[in-house]
Protein backbone atom coordinates (compact mmCIF):
# COMPACT_ATOMS: atom_id res chain seq x y z
CA UNK A 1 0.00 0.00 0.00
CA UNK A 2 2.68 2.63 0.65
CA UNK A 3 4.47 2.30 -2.34
CA UNK A 4 1.27 1.88 -3.99
CA UNK A 5 0.24 5.64 -2.50
CA UNK A 6 3.77 7.48 -3.40
CA UNK A 7 3.27 5.45 -7.01
CA UNK A 8 0.12 7.30 -7.45
CA UNK A 9 1.58 10.66 -6.68
CA UNK A 10 4.16 10.38 -8.67
CA UNK A 11 1.90 9.19 -11.43
CA UNK A 12 -0.61 12.15 -10.66
CA UNK A 13 2.14 14.76 -10.49
CA UNK A 14 3.39 14.27 -14.06
CA UNK A 15 0.10 14.13 -15.58
CA UNK A 16 -0.38 17.24 -13.78
CA UNK A 17 2.36 18.55 -15.76
CA UNK A 18 1.98 17.18 -18.93
CA UNK A 19 -1.75 18.60 -18.74
CA UNK A 20 -0.43 21.52 -18.27
CA UNK A 21 1.82 22.10 -20.92
CA UNK A 22 -0.04 20.43 -23.24
CA UNK A 23 -3.16 22.65 -22.66
CA UNK A 24 -1.46 25.85 -22.40
CA UNK A 25 -1.02 25.12 -26.01
CA UNK A 26 -4.57 25.19 -26.74
CA UNK A 27 -5.59 27.86 -28.71
CA UNK A 28 -8.13 30.03 -26.54
CA UNK A 29 -10.30 29.97 -30.05
CA UNK A 30 -11.01 26.18 -29.00
CA UNK A 31 -11.33 27.20 -25.21
CA UNK A 32 -14.85 25.49 -25.17
CA UNK A 33 -14.03 22.41 -27.19
CA UNK A 34 -11.32 21.69 -24.89
CA UNK A 35 -13.90 21.91 -22.07
CA UNK A 36 -16.11 19.42 -23.27
CA UNK A 37 -13.56 17.39 -24.80
CA UNK A 38 -11.97 17.23 -21.32
CA UNK A 39 -15.49 16.72 -19.78
CA UNK A 40 -15.95 13.80 -21.83
CA UNK A 41 -12.62 12.52 -20.70
CA UNK A 42 -13.14 13.02 -17.15
CA UNK A 43 -15.92 10.61 -17.71
CA UNK A 44 -13.53 7.62 -18.07
CA UNK A 45 -14.80 7.44 -14.18
CA UNK A 46 -16.90 5.03 -15.59
CA UNK A 47 -14.85 2.14 -15.16
CA UNK A 48 -14.68 2.72 -11.84
CA UNK A 49 -18.83 2.64 -11.47
CA UNK A 50 -18.57 -0.75 -14.11
CA UNK A 51 -16.26 -2.55 -11.49
CA UNK A 52 -18.57 -1.75 -8.67
CA UNK A 53 -21.93 -2.84 -10.19
CA UNK A 54 -20.15 -5.94 -12.27
CA UNK A 55 -18.68 -6.93 -8.94
CA UNK A 56 -22.19 -6.82 -7.20
CA UNK A 57 -20.89 -6.80 -3.51
CA UNK A 58 -24.12 -5.25 -2.04
CA UNK A 59 -27.56 -4.13 -3.56
CA UNK A 60 -26.73 -0.51 -2.26
CA UNK A 61 -23.43 -0.34 -4.01
CA UNK A 62 -24.85 -1.65 -7.33
CA UNK A 63 -28.00 1.08 -7.44
CA UNK A 64 -25.39 4.04 -6.26
CA UNK A 65 -23.20 2.13 -9.76
CA UNK A 66 -25.87 1.60 -12.33
CA UNK A 67 -26.45 5.80 -11.59
CA UNK A 68 -23.36 6.40 -12.03
CA UNK A 69 -22.26 4.90 -15.17
CA UNK A 70 -25.43 6.46 -16.30
CA UNK A 71 -24.12 9.91 -15.62
CA UNK A 72 -20.72 9.29 -16.86
CA UNK A 73 -21.87 7.71 -20.05
CA UNK A 74 -24.17 10.81 -20.75
CA UNK A 75 -21.42 12.71 -20.57
CA UNK A 76 -19.02 10.37 -23.13
CA UNK A 77 -21.39 10.06 -25.06
CA UNK A 78 -22.55 13.74 -25.30
CA UNK A 79 -19.16 15.20 -24.72
CA UNK A 80 -17.40 13.69 -27.76
CA UNK A 81 -20.78 14.13 -30.11
CA UNK A 82 -20.60 17.51 -28.98
CA UNK A 83 -16.82 18.62 -29.10
CA UNK A 84 -16.77 16.96 -32.99
CA UNK A 85 -19.65 19.34 -33.79
CA UNK A 86 -18.19 22.53 -32.65
CA UNK A 87 -14.75 21.26 -34.54
CA UNK A 88 -16.24 20.33 -37.97
CA UNK A 89 -17.74 24.12 -37.88
CA UNK A 90 -13.92 25.78 -37.52
CA UNK A 91 -13.20 26.53 -41.10
CA UNK A 92 -10.37 28.14 -42.64
CA UNK A 93 -10.40 31.42 -45.29
CA UNK A 94 -7.90 29.62 -46.84
CA UNK A 95 -9.29 26.50 -48.48
CA UNK A 96 -6.81 23.01 -47.52
CA UNK A 97 -8.61 20.94 -49.70
CA UNK A 98 -9.97 22.33 -52.93
CA UNK A 99 -13.18 19.82 -52.75
CA UNK A 100 -14.27 21.40 -49.94
CA UNK A 101 -14.16 25.13 -50.74
CA UNK A 102 -17.87 25.83 -51.39
CA UNK A 103 -17.60 29.60 -53.14
CA UNK B 1 -4.75 -17.17 -9.94
CA UNK B 2 -2.23 -17.15 -12.85
CA UNK B 3 -5.49 -16.41 -15.18
CA UNK B 4 -6.74 -13.51 -13.04
CA UNK B 5 -2.62 -12.09 -13.15
CA UNK B 6 -2.96 -12.28 -16.75
CA UNK B 7 -6.24 -10.69 -17.15
CA UNK B 8 -5.11 -7.76 -15.25
CA UNK B 9 -2.21 -7.12 -17.26
CA UNK B 10 -4.02 -7.18 -20.74
CA UNK B 11 -6.25 -4.85 -19.10
CA UNK B 12 -3.09 -2.42 -17.65
CA UNK B 13 -2.04 -2.53 -21.09
CA UNK B 14 -5.12 -1.30 -22.31
CA UNK B 15 -5.12 1.39 -19.73
CA UNK B 16 -1.55 2.50 -20.89
CA UNK B 17 -2.92 2.57 -24.38
CA UNK B 18 -6.27 4.70 -23.47
CA UNK B 19 -4.08 7.39 -21.22
CA UNK B 20 -1.06 7.83 -24.03
CA UNK B 21 -4.34 8.47 -26.61
CA UNK B 22 -6.42 10.44 -23.80
CA UNK B 23 -2.92 12.82 -24.05
CA UNK B 24 -2.44 13.26 -27.55
CA UNK B 25 -5.90 13.85 -27.97
CA UNK B 26 -5.12 17.25 -26.21
CA UNK B 27 -2.51 17.67 -27.73
CA UNK B 28 -4.27 17.63 -30.85
CA UNK B 29 -6.32 20.09 -30.19
CA UNK B 30 -3.81 22.66 -30.14
CA UNK B 31 -4.85 23.70 -33.24
CA UNK B 32 -7.96 23.49 -35.18
CA UNK B 33 -6.37 21.47 -38.04
CA UNK B 34 -6.24 18.50 -35.86
CA UNK B 35 -8.67 19.02 -33.06
CA UNK B 36 -10.69 16.44 -34.75
CA UNK B 37 -8.53 14.02 -35.16
CA UNK B 38 -8.05 14.65 -31.39
CA UNK B 39 -11.41 13.45 -30.75
CA UNK B 40 -11.40 10.77 -32.70
CA UNK B 41 -7.95 9.72 -30.50
CA UNK B 42 -10.46 10.32 -27.15
CA UNK B 43 -12.87 7.82 -28.39
CA UNK B 44 -10.90 5.30 -29.34
CA UNK B 45 -9.38 5.28 -25.66
CA UNK B 46 -12.60 5.60 -24.51
CA UNK B 47 -13.92 2.76 -25.83
CA UNK B 48 -10.57 0.50 -25.92
CA UNK B 49 -10.63 1.84 -21.68
CA UNK B 50 -14.38 0.49 -21.39
CA UNK B 51 -14.39 -2.38 -23.09
CA UNK B 52 -10.85 -3.91 -21.34
CA UNK B 53 -12.51 -2.34 -17.81
CA UNK B 54 -15.41 -5.59 -18.83
CA UNK B 55 -12.91 -7.81 -19.00
CA UNK B 56 -12.04 -6.88 -14.78
CA UNK B 57 -12.14 -10.22 -13.36
CA UNK B 58 -14.30 -9.60 -10.54
CA UNK B 59 -17.15 -9.07 -12.74
CA UNK B 60 -20.25 -11.53 -12.43
CA UNK B 61 -23.13 -8.93 -13.35
CA UNK B 62 -23.14 -7.82 -16.87
CA UNK B 63 -27.03 -6.96 -17.36
CA UNK B 64 -26.94 -3.96 -15.44
CA UNK B 65 -23.85 -2.69 -16.91
CA UNK B 66 -25.38 -2.69 -19.93
CA UNK B 67 -28.35 -1.68 -19.22
CA UNK B 68 -26.88 1.49 -17.71
CA UNK B 69 -24.30 2.02 -20.60
CA UNK B 70 -27.37 1.93 -23.12
CA UNK B 71 -29.25 4.65 -20.94
CA UNK B 72 -26.49 6.75 -20.34
CA UNK B 73 -26.11 6.84 -24.14
CA UNK B 74 -29.96 7.56 -24.83
CA UNK B 75 -29.00 10.18 -22.39
CA UNK B 76 -26.02 11.69 -23.87
CA UNK B 77 -27.14 11.65 -27.05
CA UNK B 78 -29.73 14.66 -27.04
CA UNK B 79 -27.45 16.43 -24.29
CA UNK B 80 -24.62 16.11 -26.97
CA UNK B 81 -27.05 17.63 -29.92
CA UNK B 82 -27.90 20.79 -28.36
CA UNK B 83 -27.56 23.97 -30.35
CA UNK B 84 -24.69 25.98 -30.21
CA UNK B 85 -26.27 28.55 -27.93
CA UNK B 86 -26.79 26.52 -25.17
CA UNK B 87 -23.31 24.95 -24.90
CA UNK B 88 -22.65 27.42 -21.97
CA UNK B 89 -25.25 25.37 -20.13
CA UNK B 90 -25.20 21.77 -21.28
CA UNK B 91 -20.98 22.03 -20.10
CA UNK B 92 -22.30 23.19 -16.36
CA UNK B 93 -24.79 20.14 -16.88
CA UNK B 94 -22.07 17.61 -17.82
CA UNK B 95 -19.61 18.89 -14.93
CA UNK B 96 -22.73 17.68 -12.80
CA UNK B 97 -23.13 14.72 -14.06
CA UNK B 98 -19.12 13.67 -13.86
CA UNK B 99 -19.22 15.09 -9.63
CA UNK B 100 -22.42 12.91 -9.45
CA UNK B 101 -20.92 9.68 -10.52
CA UNK B 102 -17.54 10.55 -8.25
CA UNK B 103 -19.84 10.94 -5.81
CA UNK B 104 -21.78 8.33 -5.89
CA UNK B 105 -18.75 5.56 -6.37
CA UNK B 106 -16.94 7.46 -3.36
CA UNK B 107 -19.98 6.93 -1.45
CA UNK B 108 -19.94 2.99 -2.50
CA UNK B 109 -16.53 2.36 -1.44
CA UNK B 110 -16.51 3.64 1.58
CA UNK B 111 -19.64 2.05 2.97
CA UNK B 112 -18.09 -1.51 1.68
CA UNK B 113 -14.66 -0.68 2.97
CA UNK B 114 -16.00 1.06 6.25
CA UNK B 115 -14.76 0.69 9.09
CA UNK B 116 -11.47 -1.06 7.23
CA UNK B 117 -10.34 2.41 5.30
CA UNK B 118 -6.63 3.56 5.69
CA UNK B 119 -6.23 6.88 6.39
CA UNK B 120 -4.90 7.80 3.05
CA UNK B 121 -7.20 6.23 0.96
CA UNK B 122 -9.92 7.85 3.82
CA UNK B 123 -8.86 11.29 3.20
CA UNK B 124 -8.57 11.33 -0.64
CA UNK B 125 -12.25 9.54 -0.41
CA UNK B 126 -12.99 12.78 2.00
CA UNK B 127 -11.82 15.13 -0.81
CA UNK B 128 -13.26 13.43 -4.21
CA UNK B 129 -16.86 12.92 -2.06
CA UNK B 130 -16.54 16.86 -1.24
CA UNK B 131 -15.27 18.31 -4.20
CA UNK B 132 -18.31 16.10 -6.46
CA UNK B 133 -20.63 16.96 -3.96
CA UNK B 134 -20.10 20.77 -4.78
CA UNK B 135 -19.25 20.64 -7.71
CA UNK B 136 -23.06 18.58 -8.43
CA UNK B 137 -25.46 20.93 -7.21
CA UNK B 138 -22.66 23.97 -7.86
CA UNK B 139 -23.13 23.10 -11.37
CA UNK B 140 -26.84 22.63 -11.73
CA UNK B 141 -26.86 26.05 -10.02
CA UNK B 142 -24.96 27.16 -13.10
CA UNK B 143 -26.99 25.35 -15.45
CA UNK B 144 -29.94 26.61 -14.10
CA UNK B 145 -28.81 30.35 -14.18
CA UNK B 146 -27.55 29.66 -17.47
CA UNK B 147 -30.53 28.43 -18.75
CA UNK B 148 -32.63 31.21 -16.89
CA UNK B 149 -34.38 29.00 -14.91
CA UNK B 150 -33.21 30.68 -11.78
CA UNK B 151 -32.44 34.15 -11.52
CA UNK B 152 -29.15 35.46 -12.85
CA UNK B 153 -29.27 38.60 -10.70
CA UNK B 154 -26.24 37.32 -7.91
CA UNK B 155 -28.18 37.38 -5.01
CA UNK B 156 -26.03 38.22 -2.09
CA UNK B 157 -26.61 38.62 1.93
CA UNK B 158 -24.47 39.97 5.30
CA UNK B 159 -22.02 37.32 5.99
CA UNK B 160 -22.50 35.19 3.47
CA UNK B 161 -18.36 34.90 2.94
CA UNK B 162 -18.94 33.51 6.22
CA UNK B 163 -21.81 31.16 6.18
CA UNK B 164 -19.78 29.34 2.97
CA UNK B 165 -16.47 29.03 4.89
CA UNK B 166 -18.20 27.65 8.03
CA UNK B 167 -19.70 24.86 5.70
CA UNK B 168 -16.51 24.01 4.31
CA UNK B 169 -14.35 24.40 7.60
CA UNK B 170 -16.95 21.87 8.89
CA UNK B 171 -17.08 18.93 5.83
CA UNK B 172 -12.98 19.20 6.36
CA UNK B 173 -13.43 18.90 9.96
CA UNK B 174 -15.89 16.04 9.65
CA UNK B 175 -12.95 14.60 6.70
CA UNK B 176 -10.63 14.80 9.39
CA UNK B 177 -12.78 12.97 12.22
CA UNK B 178 -13.69 10.15 9.54
CA UNK B 179 -9.74 9.67 8.85
CA UNK B 180 -9.43 9.19 12.70
CA UNK B 181 -12.16 7.39 12.76
CA UNK B 182 -13.30 5.44 10.06
CA UNK B 183 -15.58 3.24 11.30
CA UNK B 184 -18.41 6.40 12.42
CA UNK B 185 -20.47 5.65 9.05
CA UNK B 186 -23.14 7.87 10.40
CA UNK B 187 -21.25 10.99 9.96
CA UNK B 188 -20.53 10.25 6.29
CA UNK B 189 -24.01 11.51 5.13
CA UNK B 190 -23.40 14.90 6.62
CA UNK B 191 -19.54 15.04 4.61
CA UNK B 192 -22.06 14.68 1.41
CA UNK B 193 -24.89 16.96 2.43
CA UNK B 194 -23.25 20.01 3.44
CA UNK B 195 -20.78 20.57 0.36
CA UNK B 196 -24.34 19.91 -1.50
CA UNK B 197 -25.72 22.70 0.74
CA UNK B 198 -22.41 24.73 -0.06
CA UNK B 199 -22.04 24.54 -3.88
CA UNK B 200 -25.72 25.67 -4.27
CA UNK B 201 -24.92 28.78 -2.04
CA UNK B 202 -20.91 29.31 -3.82
CA UNK B 203 -23.14 29.73 -6.66
CA UNK B 204 -26.35 32.16 -5.34
CA UNK B 205 -24.06 35.54 -5.66
CA UNK B 206 -22.38 34.82 -8.75
CA UNK B 207 -23.81 36.95 -12.19
CA UNK B 208 -23.73 36.04 -15.34
CA UNK B 209 -20.78 37.31 -16.53
CA UNK B 210 -18.87 35.84 -13.78
CA UNK B 211 -19.67 32.77 -15.63
CA UNK B 212 -16.75 31.98 -17.88
CA UNK B 213 -14.54 31.56 -14.50
CA UNK B 214 -17.15 29.91 -12.61
CA UNK B 215 -17.91 27.51 -15.38
CA UNK B 216 -13.50 27.03 -15.25
CA UNK B 217 -13.43 26.45 -11.70
CA UNK B 218 -16.21 23.99 -11.93
CA UNK B 219 -14.57 22.11 -14.33
CA UNK B 220 -11.57 21.41 -12.54
CA UNK B 221 -12.94 20.57 -9.50
CA UNK B 222 -14.65 17.92 -11.07
CA UNK B 223 -11.11 16.78 -12.62
CA UNK B 224 -9.50 16.83 -9.63
CA UNK B 225 -12.61 14.97 -7.83
CA UNK B 226 -12.29 12.46 -10.06
CA UNK B 227 -7.60 12.44 -9.71
CA UNK B 228 -9.22 11.43 -5.97
CA UNK B 229 -11.48 8.92 -7.03
CA UNK B 230 -8.45 7.41 -9.18
CA UNK B 231 -6.12 7.41 -5.85
CA UNK B 232 -8.93 5.61 -3.79
CA UNK B 233 -9.71 2.81 -6.29
CA UNK B 234 -5.87 2.91 -7.28
CA UNK B 235 -6.52 3.29 -11.22
CA UNK B 236 -3.39 5.21 -12.99
CA UNK B 237 -5.80 5.99 -15.97
CA UNK B 238 -8.16 7.65 -14.21
CA UNK B 239 -5.55 9.82 -12.02
CA UNK B 240 -4.14 10.88 -15.16
CA UNK B 241 -7.47 11.49 -16.62
CA UNK B 242 -8.46 13.48 -13.88
CA UNK B 243 -4.96 15.39 -13.33
CA UNK B 244 -5.42 16.55 -16.95
CA UNK B 245 -8.94 17.92 -16.39
CA UNK B 246 -7.86 19.58 -13.17
CA UNK B 247 -5.20 21.59 -14.73
CA UNK B 248 -7.06 22.47 -17.75
CA UNK B 249 -10.01 23.88 -15.82
CA UNK B 250 -7.07 25.51 -13.94
CA UNK B 251 -5.16 27.52 -16.84
CA UNK B 252 -8.86 28.06 -17.91
CA UNK B 253 -9.41 29.60 -14.38
CA UNK B 254 -6.49 31.39 -14.36
CA UNK B 255 -6.95 32.82 -17.90
CA UNK B 256 -10.41 33.83 -17.10
CA UNK B 257 -9.39 35.57 -13.74
CA UNK B 258 -6.53 37.49 -15.41
CA UNK B 259 -9.22 38.82 -18.33
CA UNK B 260 -11.54 40.12 -15.45
CA UNK B 261 -8.35 41.54 -13.31
CA UNK B 262 -9.06 39.62 -10.35
CA UNK B 263 -6.33 37.37 -8.45
CA UNK B 264 -6.60 34.06 -8.49
CA UNK B 265 -7.50 33.64 -4.73
CA UNK B 266 -10.26 36.00 -5.51
CA UNK B 267 -12.09 33.55 -6.96
CA UNK B 268 -11.03 30.66 -5.63
CA UNK B 269 -12.50 31.70 -2.41
CA UNK B 270 -15.73 32.73 -4.50
CA UNK B 271 -15.69 36.48 -4.01
CA UNK B 272 -17.35 36.79 -7.42
CA UNK B 273 -19.86 39.47 -8.62
CA UNK B 274 -18.99 42.06 -5.92
CA UNK B 275 -17.82 44.28 -8.51
CA UNK B 276 -21.43 45.98 -9.30
CA UNK B 277 -21.83 47.42 -5.79
CA UNK B 278 -20.39 50.45 -6.49
CA UNK B 279 -23.03 51.81 -9.62
CA UNK B 280 -22.54 54.79 -11.05
CA UNK B 281 -23.26 58.00 -9.12
CA UNK B 282 -22.78 60.61 -11.61
CA UNK B 283 -25.87 60.10 -14.27
CA UNK B 284 -26.12 63.58 -15.39
CA UNK B 285 -27.35 63.34 -19.35
CA UNK B 286 -24.45 63.67 -21.61
CA UNK B 287 -24.68 63.68 -25.29
CA UNK B 288 -23.85 61.02 -27.90
CA UNK B 289 -23.79 60.92 -31.41
CA UNK B 290 -26.71 58.24 -32.58
CA UNK B 291 -27.01 56.87 -36.35
CA UNK B 292 -29.32 55.33 -38.11
CA UNK B 293 -28.49 51.97 -40.18
CA UNK B 294 -28.25 54.48 -43.31
CA UNK B 295 -25.70 56.50 -41.94
CA UNK B 296 -23.63 53.66 -40.64
CA UNK B 297 -23.57 51.54 -43.95
CA UNK B 298 -22.08 54.30 -45.68
CA UNK B 299 -19.68 54.90 -43.33
CA UNK B 300 -18.80 50.76 -43.47
CA UNK B 301 -18.49 50.54 -46.93
CA UNK B 302 -16.06 53.43 -47.63
CA UNK B 303 -13.71 52.12 -44.74
CA UNK B 304 -10.79 50.01 -45.82
CA UNK B 305 -10.37 47.93 -42.17
CA UNK B 306 -12.87 47.11 -39.70
CA UNK B 307 -12.95 45.08 -36.25
CA UNK B 308 -16.45 43.51 -35.39
CA UNK B 309 -16.49 43.47 -31.71
CA UNK B 310 -18.80 40.72 -30.12
CA UNK B 311 -20.21 40.23 -27.14
CA UNK B 312 -23.01 38.15 -25.21
CA UNK B 313 -25.69 40.78 -26.02
CA UNK B 314 -24.91 39.27 -29.96
CA UNK B 315 -25.41 35.69 -28.33
CA UNK B 316 -28.48 36.83 -26.92
CA UNK B 317 -29.88 38.45 -29.75
CA UNK B 318 -28.99 35.52 -32.23
CA UNK B 319 -27.50 37.82 -34.35
CA UNK B 320 -24.40 35.86 -35.19
CA UNK B 321 -25.73 34.75 -38.45
CA UNK B 322 -26.66 38.19 -39.71
CA UNK B 323 -23.01 39.58 -38.45
CA UNK B 324 -21.70 36.82 -40.97
CA UNK B 325 -23.95 38.23 -43.59
CA UNK B 326 -22.56 41.69 -42.65
CA UNK B 327 -19.20 40.06 -42.54
CA UNK B 328 -19.91 38.69 -46.33
CA UNK B 329 -21.49 42.40 -47.66
CA UNK B 330 -18.42 44.34 -46.35
CA UNK B 331 -16.04 41.60 -47.67
CA UNK B 332 -17.42 41.49 -50.90
CA UNK B 333 -16.94 44.94 -51.73
CA UNK B 334 -13.11 44.68 -50.46
CA UNK B 335 -13.48 45.90 -46.55
CA UNK B 336 -10.76 43.90 -44.60
CA UNK B 337 -13.07 42.38 -41.53
CA UNK B 338 -11.62 41.12 -38.20
CA UNK B 339 -13.07 40.01 -35.07
CA UNK B 340 -11.74 41.26 -31.79
CA UNK B 341 -12.48 38.44 -29.07
CA UNK B 342 -12.21 39.31 -25.34
CA UNK B 343 -11.62 36.13 -23.27
CA UNK B 344 -14.06 36.34 -21.32
CA UNK B 345 -16.89 37.28 -23.71
CA UNK B 346 -20.17 35.39 -23.71
CA UNK B 347 -20.53 33.00 -20.80
CA UNK B 348 -17.87 30.56 -20.69
CA UNK B 349 -14.11 30.17 -22.27
CA UNK B 350 -13.72 30.41 -26.54
CA UNK B 351 -18.13 30.89 -26.54
CA UNK B 352 -17.75 33.71 -28.91
CA UNK B 353 -15.91 31.61 -31.42
CA UNK B 354 -18.06 28.60 -31.07
CA UNK B 355 -20.94 31.09 -32.22
CA UNK B 356 -18.87 32.65 -35.17
CA UNK B 357 -17.89 29.78 -36.41
CA UNK B 358 -21.11 28.18 -36.48
CA UNK B 359 -22.68 31.28 -38.58
CA UNK B 360 -19.55 30.29 -41.07
CA UNK B 361 -16.85 32.83 -39.97
CA UNK B 362 -13.27 31.59 -40.77
CA UNK B 363 -11.62 30.78 -37.44
CA UNK B 364 -8.60 32.74 -39.32
CA UNK B 365 -10.95 36.24 -38.98
CA UNK B 366 -11.06 35.67 -35.06
CA UNK B 367 -8.47 37.86 -33.05
CA UNK B 368 -7.48 37.21 -29.87
CA UNK B 369 -7.09 40.56 -28.10
CA UNK B 370 -3.49 40.92 -27.99
CA UNK B 371 -3.11 40.05 -31.67
CA UNK B 372 -5.53 42.99 -31.99
CA UNK B 373 -5.28 45.54 -30.08
CA UNK B 374 -2.14 47.38 -31.63
CA UNK B 375 -4.18 47.31 -34.76
CA UNK B 376 -6.84 49.76 -33.68
CA UNK B 377 -5.13 53.22 -34.40
CA UNK B 378 -5.38 51.81 -38.09
CA UNK B 379 -8.85 50.54 -37.82
CA UNK B 380 -11.40 52.47 -39.71
CA UNK B 381 -14.07 51.44 -38.08
CA UNK B 382 -14.57 49.17 -34.69
CA UNK B 383 -17.94 48.26 -34.68
CA UNK B 384 -19.23 46.50 -31.26
CA UNK B 385 -21.67 44.65 -30.88
CA UNK B 386 -23.06 43.51 -27.57
CA UNK B 387 -19.85 44.08 -25.90
CA UNK B 388 -19.74 46.72 -22.88
CA UNK B 389 -17.51 46.61 -20.28
CA UNK B 390 -14.91 44.83 -22.28
CA UNK B 391 -14.36 48.31 -24.38
CA UNK B 392 -14.61 50.23 -21.28
CA UNK B 393 -11.75 52.62 -21.21
CA UNK B 394 -12.43 53.75 -18.23
CA UNK B 395 -10.29 50.00 -17.39
CA UNK B 396 -7.40 52.02 -18.60
CA UNK B 397 -7.59 55.25 -17.18
CA UNK B 398 -9.65 56.00 -14.60
CA UNK B 399 -8.26 54.30 -11.00
CA UNK B 400 -11.51 54.84 -9.61
CA UNK B 401 -13.29 52.77 -11.82
CA UNK B 402 -14.38 49.66 -10.34
CA UNK B 403 -13.11 47.65 -13.60
CA UNK B 404 -9.97 49.86 -13.21
CA UNK B 405 -6.68 47.51 -14.32
CA UNK B 406 -9.30 44.80 -16.38
CA UNK B 407 -7.39 44.01 -19.61
CA UNK B 408 -9.43 45.89 -22.57
CA UNK B 409 -10.48 45.74 -26.37
CA UNK B 410 -8.62 49.62 -27.23
CA UNK B 411 -11.73 49.91 -29.65
CA UNK B 412 -11.51 54.09 -28.90
CA UNK B 413 -7.98 53.62 -30.92
CA UNK B 414 -10.33 53.52 -33.68
CA UNK B 415 -10.67 56.32 -35.86
CA UNK B 416 -14.62 55.64 -35.91
CA UNK B 417 -16.47 53.36 -33.42
CA UNK B 418 -19.86 52.22 -33.71
CA UNK B 419 -21.87 50.76 -31.00
CA UNK B 420 -24.94 48.84 -31.51
CA UNK B 421 -27.11 48.79 -28.22
CA UNK B 422 -30.72 49.02 -26.87
CA UNK B 423 -30.22 51.72 -24.64
CA UNK B 424 -27.84 53.69 -22.24
CA UNK B 425 -28.23 51.00 -19.99
CA UNK B 426 -25.03 50.08 -18.18
CA UNK B 427 -23.24 46.94 -18.57
CA UNK B 428 -23.04 43.99 -16.01
CA UNK B 429 -20.40 45.86 -13.58
CA UNK B 430 -23.18 48.84 -13.47
CA UNK B 431 -19.86 51.12 -14.70
CA UNK B 432 -21.01 54.23 -17.22
CA UNK B 433 -18.88 53.61 -20.32
CA UNK B 434 -16.84 56.76 -21.55
CA UNK B 435 -16.37 55.32 -24.86
CA UNK B 436 -20.27 56.38 -25.71
CA UNK B 437 -19.68 59.53 -25.26
CA UNK B 438 -16.40 60.43 -27.41
CA UNK B 439 -16.93 62.42 -30.59
CA UNK B 440 -16.06 59.87 -32.61
CA UNK B 441 -18.47 57.41 -31.17
CA UNK B 442 -21.94 56.62 -32.81
CA UNK B 443 -24.97 54.70 -30.68
CA UNK B 444 -26.54 52.94 -32.88
CA UNK B 445 -29.93 52.29 -30.81
CA UNK B 446 -31.55 48.63 -31.37
CA UNK B 447 -31.91 45.24 -31.11
CA UNK B 448 -28.71 43.87 -32.39
CA UNK B 449 -30.09 41.31 -34.33
CA UNK B 450 -32.35 43.73 -36.50
CA UNK B 451 -29.87 46.70 -36.49
CA UNK B 452 -27.17 44.37 -38.34
CA UNK B 453 -29.93 43.14 -41.19
CA UNK B 454 -30.74 46.49 -42.04
CA UNK B 455 -27.35 47.74 -42.67
CA UNK B 456 -26.90 44.37 -45.00
CA UNK B 457 -29.65 45.75 -46.23
CA UNK B 458 -28.47 48.67 -46.91
CA UNK B 459 -25.27 47.66 -48.13
CA UNK B 460 -27.21 45.45 -50.72
CA UNK B 461 -29.66 47.71 -51.63
CA UNK B 462 -27.83 50.64 -52.62
CA UNK B 463 -25.38 49.69 -55.32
Amino acid sequence: MGSNIIDALFIFMLAAFIGFEVIRRVSPLLHTPLMSLTNALDAIAVVGAIVLVGEHKSTFAAVLGVIAIIAATSNVVGGFLITDRMLKMFKSSRPEKPASAKI
Amino acid sequence: MTDFAGNQLIIEVIYLVASALFILSLKWLSSPTTARRGVRAGEIGMILAIAGTLLHHGIVDYKWIIIALVLGSGIGIPLGMVHMTAVPQRTALSHAFGALCVTLVGSAEFYLRSPNVPRFMMAVLSMEVILGSLTFTGSLMAAGKLQEILPQRPLTYKGQNLVNLSLLVISIGIAVYLVLYPGTKQLFPAMIVIPLIFGVLMIVPIGGADMPTVISLLNSYAGLSAAAMGFVLDSKLLIIAGALDGSSGLILSVIMSKAMNRSFTNVLFGAFGQVQASAAGATEEKPVHSATPDEASGILAAANRVVIVPGYGMAVAQAQHKVRELYDALTKRGVDVRFAIHPVAGRMPGHMNVLLAEADIPYDRLMEMDDINGDFPQTDVALVIGANDVTNPAARTDAGSPIYGMPILDVDKARTVMVIKRGMSPGFAGVDNPLYYMDKTLMLFGDAKSFVNSIVHELSGAH
